[in-house]
């Protein structure tokens, strides 16, 4: 069989050349993307998963455009001594409605998928204007720029694209943002309607000034909720599993 | 393609027979060690194959059914049931019997530590001693919220000023100028007054004509003297001991515009043993009552 079909055929074909080429590079696309075919969803059926918050993705905006992600990563391994220092192994779900996600590659500073609540919005704000003032041995750059009131104009048209991206805000839900992304910042605005439309967003003037929408506002509105969105209390070994 | 194999005069290997205008490929053999890594590798790919869940179809698990979950899993049950035995006594006796049995203590001492780094350090600073802004130190004998070990375990387990908690410690300082409840003279006026409490005034005058003010607006919560009551989280204004500014204009400041602390309810967070544990750590820290 080698001495009839001989490498100089192939050599000589062009297109049989680029077919075969073809089907040998394909192997490891197909043997990474068809079996996924099989699988309903890779996602974890958790409860509590919502899209982000007009403010949380304005935050979010800020995360990615200050680089962020360069030295914190959004994703707690399933190990041990990660379980031990920041809880519960990330989920699939948890990053579901990131567009793009943050997982990150590299943690020159700690990881940051479940630092929601873990403390005060004035520390984090403090921290961020300042970090060595509250954590002197942070090699972090200080962000204190961020005191600058936020650029609300885009604020739709984020939802709007995040929707195109499928992520299922609502028509409602982009109709409200301006008011929405308000209320969020101040604690003694009327909240209804963002509660009903976000369940278990949390009001308050995240920068200790409740008057003024700043980036600081939104940044620290986005710390705020990462990892808490899924109590782990309530999650059972098959929510976990693989459809 | 000509295919004339010919031997190399010079090396004495065979060519491949290809040609390209004058110029032959030498069709030197792999040298033996990368071929056999080579196959070693094969073989080991293929033996992974077979163990591991190399192949990602739906079911297929490896004959040694490995996952990454199912590996944290087991890691966290072997860790659980090594420490379990004494986490569940750390767990069911309270803070005071922990400090008052050395055994206990010296594990919730040495474990607290550890706990404390990872959720306490960030504000309180690594050995607790605070950090300006509002954080205050524990290792020091002023405490805001009380420093036995029953009260300490308290604000640990749910918290001040945080939404996580229902029973988290709340007072609220109302905010004299902000809110036009004393005037900006007045308000320098009481501050005054709060130096003169830690003997500290250098204008009777001025504390004279802010102590009433004080006893009528103050008092209630921070004592008549100043002395502080833990119960709504006064602090003492009479000792040295600042969580903010400790001069007369950062005092108005504050009188003015409070900026209370807010800390997060760790029952939410960390096991009932860990809370016990961090307990006592943080009493041991140097001012405990």
């Amino acid at each position: 069989m080698f001495k009839r079909f001989s490498h100089a055929i192939i050599e000589k074909n062009v297109l049989l050349l680029g077919v075969l080429s073809l089907i040998t590079v394909s192997i490891g696309g197909l043997a990474q993307i068809v079996p996924l075919f099989t699988v309903e969803s890779t996602i974890e059926r958790v409860q509590g998963i919502r899209p982000y918050t007009p403010l949380e993705l304005m935050g979010r905006d800020i995360y990615v455009r200050e680089g962020c992600y360069v030295c914190h990563s959004q994703m707690v391994r399933p190990f041990r001594d990660e379980h031990e220092r920041y809880g519960h192994y990330s989920l699939a779900a948890e990053s579901m409605y990131d567009r793009p996600f943050q997982w990150g590659s590299k943690r020159s500073g700690p990881d940051l998928a479940r630092v929601g609540g873990r403390y005060s919005d004035d520390w984090q704000a403090q921290h961020l204007r300042s970090p060595r003032a509250l954590v002197p041995e942070s090699i972090m750059p200080p962000y204190a720029f961020l005191d600058r009131a936020l650029d609300t104009t885009r604020v739709q048209a984020s939802l709007r694209t995040q929707r195109a991206l499928g992520v299922p805000y609502t028509p409602e839900m982009i109709a409200n943002a301006l008011a929405d992304l308000r209320a969020q910042a101040n604690p003694d605005a009327d909240g209804s309607g963002l509660t009903s439309r976000y369940p278990r967003v949390r009001q308050s003037a995240f920068d200790g000034n409740p008057r003024d929408v700043t980036e600081m506002d939104a940044l620290v509105a986005y710390l705020q909720m990462l990892g808490t969105l899924v109590n782990f209390r309530d999650v059972t070994p098959e929510q976990l599993r693989q459809q | 393609m000509p295919t004339k194999i010919e031997k190399d005069a010079i090396t004495g290997t065979d060519t491949t027979g290809h040609e390209w205008d004058g110029l032959k490929e030498l069709n030197t053999p792999l040298p033996t060690w990368w071929l056999y890594t080579f196959y070693a590798c094969c073989v080991f790919a293929l033996v992974w194959v077979v163990l591991y869940p190399a192949i990602p179809v739906q079911g297929w698990t490896g004959i040694t059914g490995w996952t990454a979950r199912g590996a944290i899993n087991g890691e966290m049950e072997t860790a659980r049931a090594r420490t379990e035995p004494m986490l569940a006594r750390l767990r069911s006796a309270t803070p005071e019997q922990i400090a008052a049995n050395p055994e206990l203590r010296a594990y919730a001492i040495a474990g607290g530590r550890a706990v404390f780094a990872n959720n306490c350090a960030a504000c309180h600073g690594a050995g607790g001693q605070g950090a300006r802004g509002g954080y205050p130190s524990l290792a020091d004998d002023e405490w805001i919220w009380g420093g036995d070990l029953g009260a300490i375990h308290r604000t640990i387990t749910h918290g001040i000023r945080n939404h996580d908690s229902d029973e988290a410690r709340v007072s609220m300082m109302p905010r004299f100028g902000v809110d036009g409840v004393l005037t900006r003279a007045q308000i320098t006026d009481v501050a005054e007054q709060v130096l003169a409490l830690g003997n500290r005034s250098t204008d009777a005058a001025m504390a004279a004509r802010g102590a009433p003010l004080y006893a009528e607006n103050c008092a209630s919560c921070h004592g008549e003297r100043g002395e502080g009551n833990t119960d709504v989280g006064a602090p003492n204004l009479s000792d040295r001991v600042w969580l903010h500014a400790s001069d007369r204009a950062g005092i108005a400041a504050y009188i003015a515009n409070p900026q209370m602390g807010v800390m997060p309810a760790f029952a939410q967070r960390l096991d009932p043993a860990l809370v016990n544990m961090l307990a006592v750590y943080v009493h041991s820290l140097g001012g405990g009552r």
